[in-house]
């Protein structure tokens, strides 16, 4: 294990990133053309890299599971995407977001990190804007911008509410131009399910073609894996049914660290559940809080038609208990508030299991137009989903696991502590701390893949870039006979039970034990629980058909076993964390309020975990040191 | 209790493009109004699955309709009757109790068959390659606001790149023509001042692509705005006509 060195510039965060930028070594174009990167992944983080790396002249080797890289989850990113233009009137600048960013995740992220996000934000809009994106304009023509959760400035670019998608089409198109151009050979329907390290350093990878079923090896003289989150473990999420932790896990198996993997984000916006057999949760975003105003009825249980409840019986609860941001406040604090109202009868809905998000108010001022055109497709979705006219009623709205904050280990300069395995975007752990605020993923995920990867992979390959290793090295055949065994162990299981009904359970495990809010003995009792479960499926599981050909059943089987490892690691995170912070609520460290109770003595520091074969992880932990800013409570009073 | 329906699925069954297929018949009852078309499935594979019969094979990811990733037949139509709505949109309350639905994977040829309701749909990646993009390197971007464009053209922009290239316009095409697909991304670069400078190159070499993969030529039935999930209008099409000239 090498030790853990973060590897933050020393001298003031400011500039940080300029300064290193001129001291990292470079590599002549000439030499870059015998180089080839394995990129897996093509959301934002990944489709940027592998095009930015691409342009540079490497060859570059993308491989996805998608059948395009256009369908990945970043896509149906709905509400926007920050950056620090000092645009509008309310005088926003790098070190507002910078600081936004680092209060917003309750001081558990690296300054130098942060603000270096900040500082790149800005470019990242021009970037898109020269690709073609077409963000939302004012009428004079500039960009326009909009508020988001946890700020007060309007500081949200977007294109209505596809701004995901909008952002990776751009990034799609500059990824194609490079395939055509012959510099990126793109590898789709590919599942990757080992990593190849030949003495320490990441090689290459092993992937199912889920088309033949075959296993192919690639290798590169780097990896880097932008294979985005796993809020899946919890079955019921916002993310796209096939987002996965396979990738990292199979990293995290191989050495690499896995950091604070208990932090995930629970979206207080979201369409709540229905059927049984319901396989996602719907995300409304929460762009709507803008001019959608939260409340419940003051009455418990109250069944009544919520246009008929007066104005005095309304509890618009986040405006009365948060003054200064009323529904604005950040995503924790929203579902939390939301959770607790619900547990004490005064939810509405199935269940009692949902709070209103009205928009009468916002329509009487401005107009059902100008509603329309804000947020259009957002409620049409809601409509269809629910059946429900949002113009009419007010939405009906509940948390969901949505964000995975945590992530593989990464450096300053995104690699991992496997060197030559770098990781991008929602793989990685890194800038969002405890909590992430709204629109700060995508700049997060374009950062790492434009610009910071682009040069970090280049400074590591100028002292690493020996000849390629062949497929017939043993490292290759070993780690090809691994994913062989276990393909072959679940083929083999025939039992009688579909991968799907274990998957469901270790959710309701999971938002159970490791949801909103935590506690020790709700925590030990899931990791009961889980390890059960895992061992029920490795007895039970039925995968029909074999390991040739299409099999939709083995990739999730193959999946699933690696969440109930991951879900394990997540509670033993969430457990050995003794206080709350951002979205990590433990019921035992809170104030009298009833906010969270960071404990900045003790856990000022990032979690890292270690992999051990057949014992405990190792718990490693990151000191942070804040010299900018001062670690403050939040309040958003 | 909310009401529950029963619906009969027909649905294609097809190993691999080289086997023959069938359709075959499956009978599904309580199923809740509130489920999705995908959910059904999901609930029928779960029986397959039990019984050890081979689940169906859809393509599926996002289930909120904008991946682009589901797509078949729905009684004859591309995503079924319903408007701008993608498969993994349409809900149970919106069909009969009782009802007969019969789901088959779309017809093309330069869409092969993968398997069941799935086909491969690259061809339509191949487009873009061919030149769906602004030739702009990382890094050398002017500021975003120092080229001013007005909120309606930015708006008239985004709607035609809202496309998710799910291949329903290919489908319910007769000469199973890409035209709609093509002309939106077309349309969305040409309408902005970054795509001017490749504008007419773009056009060619797009529409060139397009045959080259095997698509038929337009012929002007309309069927591809009738299904087109995000509503992109046929127009653009004749405006395309006029892009290569
Ligand atoms: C509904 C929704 C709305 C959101 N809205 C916003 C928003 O408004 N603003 C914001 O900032 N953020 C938002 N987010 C968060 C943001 O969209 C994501 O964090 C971000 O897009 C992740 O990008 P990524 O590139 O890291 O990963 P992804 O886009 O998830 O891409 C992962 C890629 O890896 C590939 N892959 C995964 N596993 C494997 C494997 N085993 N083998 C091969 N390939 C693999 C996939 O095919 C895919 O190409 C939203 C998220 C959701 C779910
Ligand atoms: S134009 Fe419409 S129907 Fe055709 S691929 Fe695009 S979204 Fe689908
Ligand atoms: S599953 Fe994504 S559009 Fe239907």
């Amino acid at each position: 294990m090498n030790a853990l060195n973060p590897r933050i510039p020393s001298g003031p965060v400011r500039d940080a990133w300029t300064r290193t930028k001129e001291e990292l070594p470079l590599i002549s174009p000439l030499r870059k053309r015998e180089l080839t990167i394995l990129v897996v992944g093509t959301g934002l983080a990944g489709s940027s890299a592998a095009a930015t790396l691409a342009e540079q002249g490497y060859r570059v080797k993308v491989i996805t599971f998608h059948d395009s890289p256009r369908r990945a989850h970043s896509v149906a990113a709905q509400g926007g995407i920050n950056a620090a233009r000092p645009v509008a009137v309310d005088g926003d600048s790098i070190s507002r977001l910078f600081r936004d960013t680092v209060r917003g995740g309750d001081f558990r992220a690296r300054e130098a990190g942060c603000h270096r996000l900040a500082e790149i934000s800005s470019a990242i809009i021009d970037q898109c804007v020269a690709q073609g994106v077409p963000f939302a304009r004012e009428y004079g023509g500039t960009l326009a911008t909009r508020n988001f959760g946890g700020s007060l400035v309007s500081r949200t670019f977007y294109a209505r509410g596809q701004t995901g998608q909008q952002l990776l089409y751009g990034a799609y198109q500059a990824l194609m131009r490079q395939v055509q151009l012959g510099r990126v050979e793109l590898l789709p329907r590919r599942d990757l399910l080992e990593l190849i390290r030949v003495d320490g350093v990441a090689r290459g990878v092993i992937c199912r073609n889920l088309l033949s079923g075959a296993l192919e090896t690639h290798t590169g003289h780097a990896v880097v894996l932008a294979t985005g989150g796993y809020s899946n473990v919890y079955f019921l999420s916002t993310n796209a049914l096939k987002s996965n932790a396979s990738a990292i896990w199979r990293a995290h198996e191989q050495g690499a660290l896995f950091a604070n993997p208990c932090f995930t984000q629970i979206h207080p916006t979201c369409i709540p559940s229905g059927d049984p057999y319901q396989s996602k949760l719907t995300l409304m975003s929460e762009s709507l809080r803008n001019d959608g105003r939260v409340w419940l009825p003051q009455r418990r249980q109250d069944s009544r038609d919520p246009e008929t409840i007066p104005e005095t019986e309304r509890d618009y609860f986040l405006e009365r208990q948060y003054p200064s941001y009323g529904n604005m406040v950040p995503r924790d604090v929203a579902s939390r508030r939301a959770r607790e109202l619900c547990n004490e009868g005064q939810g509405v809905g199935p269940a009692g299991r949902s709070i209103y998000l009205d928009l009468r108010d916002a329509i009487r001022e401005s107009g059902r137009d100008v509603i329309e055109k804000r947020y259009g497709n957002l409620l049409e979705m809601y409509e269809r989903i629910s059946g429900e006219d949002p113009y009419a009623k007010p939405l009906k709205i509940y948390p969901a696991p949505h964000y995975t904050m945590g992530g593989l280990w990464v450096d300053y300069h995104l690699m991992s502590s496997i060197p030559g395995l770098f990781v991008l975007g929602e793989a990685n752990f890194s800038e969002h701390g405890a909590n992430r605020l709204g629109a700060s993923a995508l700049m997060q995920g374009l950062a790492d893949g434009y610009f910071i990867a682009p040069a970090t992979v280049t400074a590591w390959l100028a002292s690493h870039s020996g000849p390629l290793v062949t497929q017939d090295h043993s490292a290759c055949r070993e780690a090809l006979a691994a994913a062989q065994t276990r393909i072959a162990r679940l083929v083999a299981t025939k039992g009688d039970t579909p991968v799907d009904q274990f998957h469901r359970q270790l959710g309701l495990t999971m938002i159970e034990r490791c949801g909103i809010s935590r506690d020790a003995a709700g925590l030990s009792q899931g990791l009961q629980e889980v390890r059960e479960l895992e061992q029920d499926f490795h007895a039970r599981v039925r995968i029909p058909g074999g390991a040739e050909g299409p099999n939709l059943e083995l990739e999730k089987g193959l999946r699933l076993s690696d969440f109930f490892g991951l879900a394990q690691l997540m509670l033993r995170d969430a457990l050995a964390r003794e206080e709350s912070c951002g979205a990590h609520f433990r019921e035992e460290h809170q104030t009298p309020e009833g906010e969270a109770q960071r404990d900045d003595e003790h856990f000022a520091h990032i979690a890292a975990w270690e992999y051990q074969d057949g014992a405990d992880p190792l718990r490693h932990s990151e000191p942070l040191q804040f010299t900018a800013l001062q670690p403050s409570t939040r309040s958003y009073r | 209790m909310t009401p529950t329906l029963s619906l009969t699925l027909r649905i294609w069954r097809q190993e691999h493009q080289q086997t023959k297929g069938t359709f075959q018949t499956y009978t599904l009852k309580g199923l809740s109004p509130d489920l999705s078309l995908l959910e059904v499935l999901d609930q029928l594979n779960d029986q397959l699955i039990r019984s050890d019969e081979r689940p169906i094979y859809f393509e599926h990811d996002c289930r909120e309709g904008i991946c682009g990733s589901c797509g078949f037949l729905v009684n004859g139509q591309a995503h079924g009757s319903q408007r701008a709505t993608t498969v993994c949109q349409l809900y149970v309350r919106e069909f009969q109790d009782g009802e007969t639905v019969t789901l088959e994977p779309w017809r093309a040829a330069a869409f092969p068959l993968i398997q069941d309701l799935a086909v491969e749909r690259s061809a339509l990646d191949r487009i873009i390659a061919g030149g769906g993009y602004c030739s702009i390197n990382t890094g050398q971007a002017p500021d975003g606001n120092a080229m001013l464009i007005g909120q309606e053209q930015a708006l008239s922009a985004f709607e035609t790149a809202t496309c998710i290239g799910c291949g329903a316009c290919v489908a319910s095409c007769r000469n199973a023509s890409a035209s709609l697909f093509t002309a939106a991304k077309l349309a969305h670069l040409g309408q902005l001042p970054q795509g001017q400078p490749e504008r007419r190159s773009r056009a060619r070499s797009m529409q060139a692509a397009m045959e080259q993969e095997g698509f038929g030529s337009c012929s002007s039935n309309l069927e591809c705005e009738a299904v087109c999930p995000k509503e992109i209008s046929a127009d653009w099409i004749s405006w395309m006509n006029g892009e290569a000239r």
